[in-house]
This record gives C-alpha cells, structure tokens and sequence, in this order.
C-alpha cells in the first residue's frame, strides 16, 4: 500500500503528493484515515475529495491508498438498513460515536458477522455463468436474496457447494479454483450489465390518481418532479415509496432535511405494505444524507442508492428508486468543481452536469438479467428549482433524459390541492406505450376517459382565462356547465390527500369508476341543459355533493352505485 | 508553546496570506498581534505547505506586514457552563455586558458534527404560540426550522418577540430558553429587542449574542455558530427547550459574499458562493431533538429579502432547508393587520405530526385546509372583482369573497399581546367557515362537520 503526503487542504478538497492511486480510488486521508475519493491528478498531485470534514487536517499529514474504488458491499443485510451517502450504516455509526456522526470511521455496509441460512440451487458440477444465482438466503420473511455468481467474474464449473449457516464472508461455493463468499463489491459509479433493456409497455401503478390516470410511469422508467419549495416533492416522493406496486424500495435522502429523514425513518417501519401486510421497511433501503452532512459523500450517495437497486434488479426484482433531490447532488457537484477551480459552465454548475445527469439515469430500466429474469428499476427523481424556475440548468439537463414530467405547481399548494401536479404542464412520454396494457387489464375506456377528462380540464383552462375578465355569469349556460364539471374532476378526483387513511392509495379500478361517474353525471347535465332546465338548478344537484365523498370511502362500490341511481333520479326530476 | 511567525506576505480584505509555516491544520484557531499590541482572532480556510490563507474575525485594519500570527494547533472552540444564562455577549463570544468572562465547564467545537439522522426524533410536540396564523394554519411543533421570510420596514421583529413571549408547549409548565443571535442590525433594533427582554424577564432565561451593524462582517459568520453551540449545550447537556432566534440572515449571507469575493472564488448565483447551501444547511439543521435526551432546539431564522423577492439565492436556498416559512406581507400590512402573515405561500412541514388527536384537536388539519381553501380562492376573486365589479360575481363567489375580508379582519388579525390558546383560534376558524353553506364544506368528514360545526354544536 503506498502512502502520500497530503499538501494542501481547502475545505473537501485535498492534494496529495507521492501517490500511485487511479482516478476514483478511494484512499484515506490524514491522521484520521477520513474515507476519500480520487477525483483528479495534475502534475504530481492527486485532488482528492473527502466524504468527512477536514478540520485539523495539516499539510504532510499521510495519505494511505487501498488500491480500490468506492464500492457497495452487496449481500443479504442490505434490505432495512439506514445507511450514509458512502453506505455506512447509520445506526451502527451511532453505536460507536454517540449522536453526532464523528470522523474517521470506517464500518461495513452490511454485518460481516451475522450468520444466514444459505440453500444451494446448484449442483456440484454444474456450469454457472456470471449472473447466474448458486443458492438463495431468505433475507426477509417475504423477500428471497439470490445469491449470484459476481457479473465481472468468468464463470466455470462448479467445483464445491456448500449448505448451511454462513457469514456473508465465508466460502458458500468453489467455482473453477475462485472461492465464491455471499458478498459482492461493486464499484459505484459503474452500471451493473444486464443482458437486455425491454420496451417500457407496463405501467407502474403508485394508487395516486393524478399520476397513474393522467402521466403514468412505466416500470423501469424515469419521471422528474420539479417544484420550487414547498409543493410537496418530498410528500410526493414518499407516497410513491409507500404505495407504488414494486418489490423494493431505495429512498434516496439527498442533501435534505434532517427531521424529514428522521420522520421517513420512523414512518417506514410502522407502516405496512398494503400487498402483504408487512412492514414497508423490510423491502426498503434508506440512504440518508442530510444538507449538513459532507457534501463529497452526498455527491456519492446517488450512486450507492443506484448500484443497490440494480442488484436487486438482478436478481429479478421490481426496484423503485427515489432521489431527493436531485438537484442537491447537481450543487455537491457545482461546490466540488468550484474547489477544484473548472472553468464552470452554465450558473456556476460544471460543464459535464448533463452527462453526469444521463449516466445516472440512463441506469434505470427494465431488464432481461444475465440469468434471463426480469426485473427493473423506475427512477424518480426530485428536482428543486431555485425559485421554483424551470429554466434553470438541472430542471432542463433533466427534462431532457427522463420521460416523465410531473410539474409540481406553487399556485396549487397555496390552493392545498394536492398532489400539486399541474395538469397542464405534466406529461408521460410512455402513454401510448401503456395504452394496449390498461385497454387489456382494466377497461377498454380507460384512454378514451382519459382523454375526454383532459379535453374538459383544457377547456376549463381556456374558460378561466374568460372568467378572469368578464365573470362566469356572463358565460353561456354549457361554458358555466363544462367548469363545473372541470371544478368535479379538479376536486374529486385529481386531488388527493397523502394524509386520509383511504384517499392517500387509490386502485385502478376505483380511479376508473370515480372518472366514469363524474363523466356519467356529465353526459345527465348536457341533457338536462338540452331539456332547457336552467344551469343553477342543475349545479344545485345533491348528487354531486355526494359524489365528492366517495373517494373517502374505502369500500365504495355500494355507495356509488346508489349515488349513480340517485344522479338518474335527480336528472329526471328535472324540468 | 506555539511558534510566532512574522512571515505575512499578503492582506486583502479581511484575508491574510502567510508563508513559511510549519504544517497548520484546516479551520485551525489563530491569534493575531499587531504592533500596538491588539490582538485579533482568525481562522484557517486554505492551507498548504507553502502558503496558509487566514481569515481575521475582527477585520485587517491595523495589521501589516509586521504584524506576528500564532497558530493555536485546535479548532474554534465555544466556552461553556451553565453560568452562560442570562448574559449578554459579543459577535465572537466575548462578554459584552460588563461581566467577567465565562468560567468554562466544558469547550466545544463550534463546526458542529452533523446528528446522525438515525438517532433523531420525530418533532410532534405541539407548540402553542398564540398567534392563529401560525397555530391554526402553520402549526409550528418542538425541534423544528420555521424562518421569518420578510421585508425591510415590516414588524418581524414584533412577530419574534411575542414568539419568544408566548410560545409554551400544553400541558407542560416548561418555558423555553432562548438563544439569540444578533447580525449585523441596528443599534436600535438591538435595543428594541433587549427591553423586551428585559421587560418580560426573558433575559433570565436567555443567551445573547450580538453583531451590531458597526461590527465587522467577518465576525457574523461566527455568530450564529457560537449562538448554536451554546443551544446544544443547554439542550442536549442541560436538557433545556431552546428557542434560538436569528436575525438577520441576509446579513450573514452578504458577509458569506463578502469573504467569497476576497478569496476570488467562482461565484454562484447573483455573487454568493457555491457553498452557500452547505453553509446555511450547518446551521439551519443544528434544529431538531435526539431520541433518548431531554431538550430540543427550535429554530426561528429571520430574513429580510432584498426587494420583497422570494426567489433570491438567500431566502430561495433558506426555503430548501428549512421546514416551511412564514412569510410576513407588505399588502397586509398596509391594511393594518397584525401580525400580517399571509398565510397563502406560507408553510409549516411539520404540521401534520403536531396536530390532531391527542396534539390539538381532531378537527385541526380539515378545518384548516378548508380555510385555505376559501381563503385562496377569495384572494383570486378580488382580482376579479377589481375588473368586473361585485355585481358580476355568482352568488357563491361573493359568500367566498367575504369570508376572504372576515378572515383577514377575525382570524389573522389579533394584538401584540394577544395570547390565544389554539382552541380559540380554531372556534374562530369553525365561526367564519359558517358563514359558508355546509354543502361548499367539501374538504371536511361529515362527522366533524357534525361534531364542531357552530350550527350542531349550539343544538
């Protein structure tokens, strides 16, 4: 192992002279041994980022090198951990240096201690190729870990097989002379390989109307949810995580807030899987690294969350992971470029943001694994614009890569509709590709519903724009009916409480039947119109109060059904 | 004993550059001599084997060339005991009231270490301030971030003071101790607050920093660091309830510009450092409570933003970090409304696990959207009306349309002195929703309606 000199400290920033390092190696810094990355060499100097502060850090102090990259220790343990930006476990941080993270400490991403029930797949003298799953542990009660045989390495006949207690360290299998224990290292910053990327033809369903409804995700895809603060991103972030139909859940706490972390951290685990009855907690994975955490390791912590998901994705899993925010990661790396002096390009932020931006997404997807499976990772990513302006360099850089946008609106927030995703500026790149699936799963009508709901809320827009001016009384009588009828699908439908015990999820099939009411008492309103009974009297209709409530209730079909009946009624009764 | 060096070779701004040291820490303490004999603090920000860049806290006037630099080895530390209560200290933490200086129990390093997220608590004790625009709407609970976003010439002073007064968790008996940290405001403004400190006897349980507007700039970057050091060490080491209030921090921004600027670093937005995120983040998050201790730390930053502009870098990366803000509007004053918080962009994140069943009242969160609700709706209709006139409006417009006015008028508007328990501020709500038919009550369960509404509740 060489050592260097370290001879010049700037904040995060370190040089260090007399080192042999590669770019990304990970070495140790100082006294303290502060986990650091590589991340330029000029002349004799290596620039090096530090994950942990630097205070006290003096010129000469030595610079230890382990030959390796950053990596993530993969392996069963990984499910319910908390972890750092550079996965460090956080509780087993707290353990050993109290309430406050301290320096200098390196400690496993999973317990290299614990022992776990390790079932063979395969047999002595079999051929297993790399990807290729050896055995399996139950890393939860309802999620088996695939033990696999490491994607960098060759693969060959199997020459051992083990059955039993193991740590995650000790040999488990003998493959052509390499000694095969649970465990994987992977270098972060690299895409795991899968065999396949597969069209994105399946939605992802999160029960949030708005979005399934209108600007649906497909598994494996990207969305982006710009908003400046306060319209809900982190809210919406963390509805996704609980509700959304996947296997796994990789929340991504970047450079945020520390009480909502620790208010995610207490939720997760008391909240139970509306699938199996769970806790959410054990199919999640949390990386928490707050804005006053060192901003190196939450410039890494993107990357961890992302080479987790992917072995997950390997092993056939349906993987969701969420980022927030994005743009924390963008300014931990604008703050990096700007100590390392680059010419810097648009705002300050580097020239490569976008690159770096595509890389990171261009990892999502559904996939054909080495092993043949299936499995994906959706993306979703926060994005906090400064001053809620779209314009601005990561908002853009984003927009270009991913094909989901969920506008989240400040107008709506200050209205309390929520989710405040703006339904004129929204869209999903993946609607025609979803279409023939929910045509074949839930209902033929569901785009043509869709589409006719979205005609009305354009129509609405235009109406407002009117009103604004002259009044809604000066508008023709059908005009004043259609922004009703637009105010029924904005309040009954599209808004959504996160806090309501049923509202906050919301299944195809409901969603589907509140849309088709609202359009049903549509179709009875334009008639009564034709009948010649005044618009008043028509807004005035209890039926529609009624309808409002619905979404509230969970087992709804007996209610609607004898408010549908009590629409018919009320209709007819009209002259 | 640590060398003397004579060896400064560059002063600009309040940076000096010294050569020839022997290796000197990152962020390490420094005293500074003159010839005359005074002596100033600096610290660290660059270090190499060939040059060590020193920023001074009491500004380079008086230094030169001459002048010797003594590296203390160790970090900027924080001297403190509980005989710290009540007294009244300067921008850097020296006495400013006369008094000796502080016998120090322990020492801390005012960096502070990032709590681990893991050991945090979740902040859900109600915080009862008395003032209905922040109970009812924004309900502000114990360990969070709530700023003041404001503008020049508004009353957030007033709005902090009857805080700091008022604020008292139920059923506890426990006042809060308060920290607060002066940067860069007038004497006056430095006057107003400490008559009122004294007036209400909040001096006994509170700590003052302050950084007058004549104060050197450099020393503000300090300031609210030592104010949280010392908030720590009363919650977590004394088990205190804290209240630290910081004002301004526009100041302590433009200081950041300032010392950005005399570095030459690349600058971010409108001129202030990259870092400014991070920077503001170390403070802001040094909010919150620890599973397992007793105190807790609530944060109130005020802020001034330049031009009223809510998108600015200072109130705009504020706004990122912290759990909300209360935004204090001009318009509302101009009516005469105290305090005049417009409750539309304002927010408080924490709300939900601060109200409710066993917090305040089980009606709290559907009474209080629906009141943002009319309430936001009125405020787009008089933009309306001022086209069309009253007359044009529908019959429900125009009940929303007053219900607008009456709430500004009842429930935002209320004394200096005024201290409403929530229940009262939530009747008010129920009073005014009623002026409303039940069927445009769409946001609340039909069981509340029934159990609180005004209407049900005299039958």
């Amino acid at each position: 192992m060489e050592v260097g000199k370290v001879y010049r400290v700037a904040g995060p920033m370190v040089q260090a002279t007399g080192l042999k390092s590669h770019m990304y190696d990970l070495v140790l810094v100082g006294e303290d041994g502060l986990m650091s990355e590589v991340i330029g060499i000029s002349g004799d100097k290596h620039i090096i980022q530090v994950y942990e502060d630097t205070s006290g850090v003096r010129p000469g102090e030595p610079v230890k090198e382990t030959g390796a990259a950053l990596v993530a220790q993969l392996g069963p343990g990984v499910l319910t951990s908390i972890y750092d930006g550079v996965q460090r476990p956080l509780p087993a941080l707290a353990e050993a240096s109290g309430n406050f993270i301290s320096r200098g400490l390196f400690i496993d991403g999973i317990d290299h201690k614990k022992k776990w029930d390790f079932e063979p797949v395969v047999k002595k003298g079999d051929r297993v190729k790399p990807g290729q799953t050896i055995g399996t542990v139950q890393e939860q009660l309802l999620i088996k870990h695939k033990i696999m045989v490491p994607p960098n390495l060759k693969g060959g006949e199997v020459k051992e097989i083990y059955s039993g207690n193991f740590t995650v360290e000790e040999t488990v299998c003998v493959l052509d002379g390499t000694e095969l224990p649970m465990i994987q290292y992977w270098p972060v910053r690299m895409a795991r390989p899968s065999t396949e990327k597969l069209a994105p033809t399946v939605p992802l369903r999160t029960g949030q109307r708005v979005i399934d409804g209108f600007f649906s995700l497909a598994r494996g895809g990207t969305a982006a949810i710009p908003g400046g603060f306060g319209t809900g991103k982190t809210v919406m972030q963390q509805t996704l995580a609980k509700w959304s139909d996947v296997d796994i859940v990789v929340y991504v706490g970047c450079g945020e807030r520390g009480n909502e972390m620790a208010d995610l951290l207490h939720e997760f685990p008391e909240l139970v899987d509306p699938k199996t009855g769970r806790p959410l907690m054990e199919r999640s994975i949390v990386y928490a690294n707050t804005s006053n955490m060192p901003v190196a390791a939450r410039e890494a912590s993107v990357y961890t969350g992302m080479t987790t998901s992917e072995y997950y994705r390997d092993m056939g899993y349906d993987v969701l992971l969420t980022a927030d925010s994005t743009s924390r990661w963008a300014e931990a790396m604008r703050e990096m470029s700007s100590r390392l002096e680059e010419m810097p390009g648009e705002e300050g932020y580097p020239a490569y943001l976008g690159a770096r931006l595509a890389d990171f997404y261009e990892r999502a997807g559904r996939v054909t694994t080495l092993e043949g499976g299936e499995g994906s990772v959706s993306v979703v990513g926060a994005v906090s614009p400064p001053g809620g302006d779209f314009t601005e360099p990561v908002t853009q850089n984003t927009l270009r890569i991913v094909k989901v946008f969920w506008a989240l609106d400040s107008k709506l927030t200050q209205r309390r509709h929520f989710p405040s995703i703006n339904w004129l500026e929204s869209y999903s790149l993946y609607d025609l590709d979803l279409e023939p699936w929910f045509v074949e799963n839930v209902s033929p009508d569901w785009n043509k519903n869709k589409r006719r709901a979205m005609l009305i809320l354009q129509e609405n827009a235009e109406l407002e724009e009117i009103v604004m001016l002259v009044g809604s009384d000066a508008l023709p009588d059908d005009q004043q009916l259609t922004l009703e009828v637009a105010r029924m699908i904005i309040n009954f439908w599209l808004a959504q409480s996160a806090f309501h015990p049923v509202d906050t999820f919301c299944l195809y099939e409901k969603q589907y039947d509140l849309l088709e009411a609202i359009l049903e008492y549509r179709e009875f309103a334009f008639e009564a119109l034709g009948r010649g009974v005044p618009v008043d009297e028509i807004n005035s209709a209890a039926s529609k109060d009624a309808l409002a409530k619905i979404r509230l209730l969970d087992d709804y079909k007996p209610e609607l059904e004898k408010v549908i009946k009590q629409m018919g009624d009320e209709f007819k009764a009209m002259s | 004993m640590t060398k003397e060096y004579k060896t400064i070779n560059e002063i600009s701004g309040p940076l000096i550059f010294v050569e020839k040291t022997e290796p000197v820490g990152f962020n390490e303490l420094v005293e500074i001599r003159t010839e005359g004999g005074e002596s100033k603090r600096g610290q660290v920000l660059d270090t190499s084997d060939e040059i060590v860049v020193v920023q001074v806290f009491e500004g380079t006037g008086g230094l030169s060339k001459e002048s010797s630099v003594r590296f203390t080895g160790d970090v900027i530390k924080m001297p403190l005991s509980p005989d710290i209560i009540g007294r009244v200290l300067s921008g850097s933490g020296q006495p400013r009231d006369g008094g000796p200086p502080i016998v120090p129990d322990v020492e801390r390093e005012i960096g502070g270490a990032a709590i681990n997220p893991a050991i945090r608590d979740k902040p859900r004790a109600f915080i009862q301030t008395g003032i209905s625009t922040i109970d009812g709407t924004n309900t502000l609970v114990r360990g969070q971030k709530l700023p003041i976003f404001s503008g020049a010439g508004l009353p957030h002073n007033d709005i902090a003071l009857q805080i700091a007064r008022q604020a008292k968790t139920l059923g506890e008996a426990e006042v809060f101790g308060v920290v607060f940290c002066a940067m860069g405001i007038t004497n006056e403004e430095a006057q107003h607050f400490m008559a009122d400190f004294e007036r209400t006897g909040a001096l006994e349980r509170a700590v003052v920093f302050l950084n007058l507007a004549d104060d050197p700039a450099v020393e503000r970057l300090l300031t609210p660091k030592l104010g949280l050091t010392t908030a720590e060490y009363l919650a977590y080491d004394l088990g205190m309830h804290v209240l630290v209030i910081y004002t301004d921090m526009t100041n302590y921004c433009e200081s950041m510009r300032q010392m950005g600027a005399a570095r030459e670093e690349v600058p971010g937005r409108r001129g202030y450092p990259g870092y400014m995120y991070t920077d503001l983040a170390t403070n802001y998050e040094r909010a919150g409570i620890i599973m397992g201790l007793n105190g807790s730390i609530t944060q109130f930053p005020i802020l001034t933003m330049p031009g009223d502009d809510i998108t600015h870098p200072i109130p705009d990366l504020s706004g990122y970090i912290t759990e909300g803000q209360m935004i204090v509007s001009r318009e509302l004053h101009r009516k005469g409304i105290y305090p005049p918080i417009d409750i539309r962009p304002s927010l408080s994140r924490l709300m939900n696990s601060g109200i409710g069943e066993g917090h305040t009242r089980e009606d709290h969160r559907a009474v209080s959207d629906q009141l943002y609700a009319y309430y936001a709706e009125g405020c787009d209709l008089r933009g309306l009306v001022a086209i069309v006139g009253k007359e044009a409006l529908s019959e429900r417009d125009r009940l929303v349309l007053d219900f607008a006015d009456a709430f500004e008028q009842r429930f935002v508007n209320q004394g200096r002195d005024e201290d409403r328990s929530i229940f009262d501020t939530l009747d008010i709500g129920w009073d005014l929703l009623s002026t409303l038919p039940e069927t445009m009550l769409t946001r609340i369960d039909d069981y509340i309606i029934k159990k609180y509404h005004p209407k049900y509740r005299k039958e």
